[in-house]
């Protein structure tokens, strides 16, 4: 059974139909990509699958559960964690903090327990804190763990959203451009860690315009061209598909 | 480990209210006391509206009605005499329960009125039932509405109190009875309790910072700075955000109306003013002052400026203090206010003062 099944989904701004009768499924553990043109409406697709945006009309279901219409919290307690194109860090929260957020909904310390600072609370809150330091650690941010997030470089930044998502210990991850503004070493090593997180089984659907990124780690791609997709295939036939490169063609020219 | 560091201040804080206590003996100075102890009330509901502000980033210009829920119902539950209504059913139901005392008036008639502690319940309960209500709805909004929907709610509540026969109307509720809380202590504002009444506010302020503090170093605070800090991805991480924001404003709410009932036994009555919008605005300037996102700021402001305000230092112009320190904070702090972020603040600071320009005011 598919993990991610999205079934004719529509989302209109006005009269720009950004996501046009969008439909494809994705199966347990595999690395999936979507392409297209900057405003192709990947980032809208992933908004509508997230619960951030409502769809116009069309299905998603995940793990066999309609998801369109749920809220976002709802959707991530479903196990679904995701990290945006313009990193949404929480400021004024150091690097560990951020990353403990990722750890709420494994976790159920309560209002009043948190206001007595009930003794039961202690090993609990002392696990948020353990494992959130090791998915820093993953990250490569851990030297970064006490330092307020705004005073952090932007691949920093990157990386302790990319720990914050995996915190939750998610079984679909979403990543949006997650090499967007990262240098060649660190795109390589973002790669590296994706099919690391594959190999521990969580499935990941990514947006991403470094296409050598893309044909190396993603298992089947979808392109999305002025909100319809155009092509679903896998990576070397994508590469040799005749409108894929008319619409990267005439996009560039 | 971290609960040394979190909970010295809170020793430091005991030590000098036992100190000033101490001080004030030997100079024979203990007047101040009463101001103080007003002082510590007052905080309890800025320290509240502290963390529904700095660190749940929720503004609320409506605090100084629930202030007024707690102290007019605290008041007027225990002042109104029920004797004529003793034959109705409710009254003797309550009556037969404990609920209701008889005392003798001051010119010696009969008095039937609800014992404090159900009166405080009742209060505390209706304050924060009422945020409860409002909460859901009015929490949807953001900054600027949300700050005129709250200001809205503070000023029907000051015009109910102003225009209730039930609450005094201009006069406010007088004669409000002292509240044992238990057996030889009672809040109350007679000469003799007044140390022992100085040492009941600190300890309600000292439980107050203590509960908050936990609540901020806790899985539940963690979420509510991070509504501040991104309310999408705070969502997105599961966090629940609607609910979280509801309960902080209800639980802001309660201290307020806590606040407001001690108060008024404290002060043997409760007026208008009490209610009044500018009031609220006091409290949030307060806050603002305090640095936002700071418990033990917004507690060292509110003592002393209003210690300061009721010793009377500014004059007729106390509402216009509070009004200017809340323009100075707006103008050197912009994002303060609704959103601050304390490196941020400094760094503005500086700009301002070296470019002379405006432009960095971002939104
Ligand atoms: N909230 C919104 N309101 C109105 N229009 C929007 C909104 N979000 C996206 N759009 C429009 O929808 C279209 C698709 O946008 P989207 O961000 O999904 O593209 P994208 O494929 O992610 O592009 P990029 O590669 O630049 O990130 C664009 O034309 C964009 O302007
Ligand atoms: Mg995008």
């Amino acid at each position: 059974m598919a993990l991610l099944e999205i079934q004719n989904l529509n989302r209109r701004f006005g009269g720009l139909q950004a996501v046009n009768s969008v439909s494809f499924t994705m199966e347990q553990g595999m690395i999936k990509a979507v392409i297209g043109p900057n405003g192709a409406g990947k980032t809208t697709l992933f908004n509508l699958i997230a619960g951030n945006l409502p769809a116009n009309s069309g299905n998603i279901f995940f793990n066999e559960t309609k998801i369109n219409g749920r809220k976002p919290y709802q959707i991530a307690r479903l196990g679904l964690s995701r990290t945006y194109q313009n990193i949404k860090l929480f400021h004024g929260m150091t690097a560990l903090e951020n990353v403990m957020l990722g750890r709420h909904i494994r976790s159920k310390a309560g209002f009043v327990a948190g206001m007595l600072n009930l003794p039961w609370t202690w090993p609990e809150e002392r696990m948020i804190r353990d494992k959130s330091m090791e998915y820093l650690d993953l990250l490569g941010v851990a030297g970064c763990a006490d330092i307020e997030v705004s005073n952090l470089s932007f691949g920093q930044q990157r990386g302790i959203e990319f720990a914050r998502a995996l915190a939750t210990e998610p079984t679909l991850l979403l990543l949006d451009e997650p090499a967007a503004g990262l240098n060649i070493y660190e795109t390589a090593e973002i790669g590296r860690l994706i099919s690391k997180i594959r190999e521990s089984g969580i499935t990941i659907l990514l947006v991403e315009h470094d296409m050598s990124l893309v044909m190396d780690i993603s298992d089947e791609i979808v392109v999305l061209s002025f909100g319809e997709k155009i092509a679903e295939d896998l990576p070397h036939n994508i590469q040799q598909n005749e409108e894929v490169i008319r619409v990267y063609l005439g996009d560039e020219g | 480990m971290d609960l040394f560091k979190r909970y010295f201040p809170v020793f430091s804080l005991l030590a000098v209210v036992v100190g000033i206590q101490v001080v004030t003996h030997f100079t024979e100075t203990t007047y101040y006391l009463t101001q103080l102890t007003m002082s510590a009330y007052y905080s309890v509901v800025v320290i509240g509206l502290c963390v529904l502000m700095g660190y749940g980033g929720q503004i609320s210009l409506g605090h100084a009605g629930f202030f007024a829920i707690g102290g007019y119902l605290a008041g007027a539950l225990t002042t109104h005499n029920l004797i004529t209504l003793k034959g109705h059913r409710l009254v003797s139901l309550l009556d037969n329960v404990g609920l209701l005392v008889d005392s003798k008036g001051l010119y010696g008639g009969d008095l039937l009125t609800v014992e404090p502690w159900a009166a405080c319940i009742i209060a505390v309960l209706t304050a924060g039932l009422i945020a409860f209500a409002i909460g859901g709805p009015i929490l949807k909004l953001k900054g600027h509405y949300l700050a005129m929907a709250t200001l809205g709610f503070g000023i029907i509540i000051y015009r109910i109190a102003l225009a209730s026969a039930y609450f005094g109307e201009a006069d406010g509720i007088s004669e409000v009875p002292g509240f044992k809380l238990l057996p030889g202590i009672e809040v109350s504002g007679s000469f003799v309790s007044r140390v022992l009444n100085y040492y009941i506010a600190w300890g309600m302020v000292i439980v107050a910072v203590i509960l908050l503090l936990n609540l901020i170093h806790s899985r539940v605070g963690r979420a509510l700075r991070s509504i501040h800090g991104a309310e999408e991805a705070a969502n997105a991480m599961g966090v629940n955000t609607a609910r979280y924001k509801l309960y902080i404003f209800v639980l802001s709410a309660v201290f307020a109306a806590l606040a407001g009932v001690f108060v008024t036994h404290y002060n043997g009555g409760i007026g208008p003013s009490e209610a009044g919008v500018m009031k609220s605005v006091r409290y949030v300037a307060i806050v603002a002052v305090g640095g936002m996102a700071n418990i033990w700021g917004a507690l060292i402001m509110g003592i002393v400026l209003n210690f300061l305000s009721l010793r009377g230092v500014f004059g007729s112009y106390d509402d216009a203090v509070f009004g200017v320190i809340l323009i100075i904070i707006m103008l050197f702090a912009p994002q303060g206010i609704l959103n601050i972020n304390p490196g941020q603040k400094v760094k503005s600071l500086l700009s301002f003062f070296v470019s002379k320009s405006g432009e960095e005011t971002t939104e």
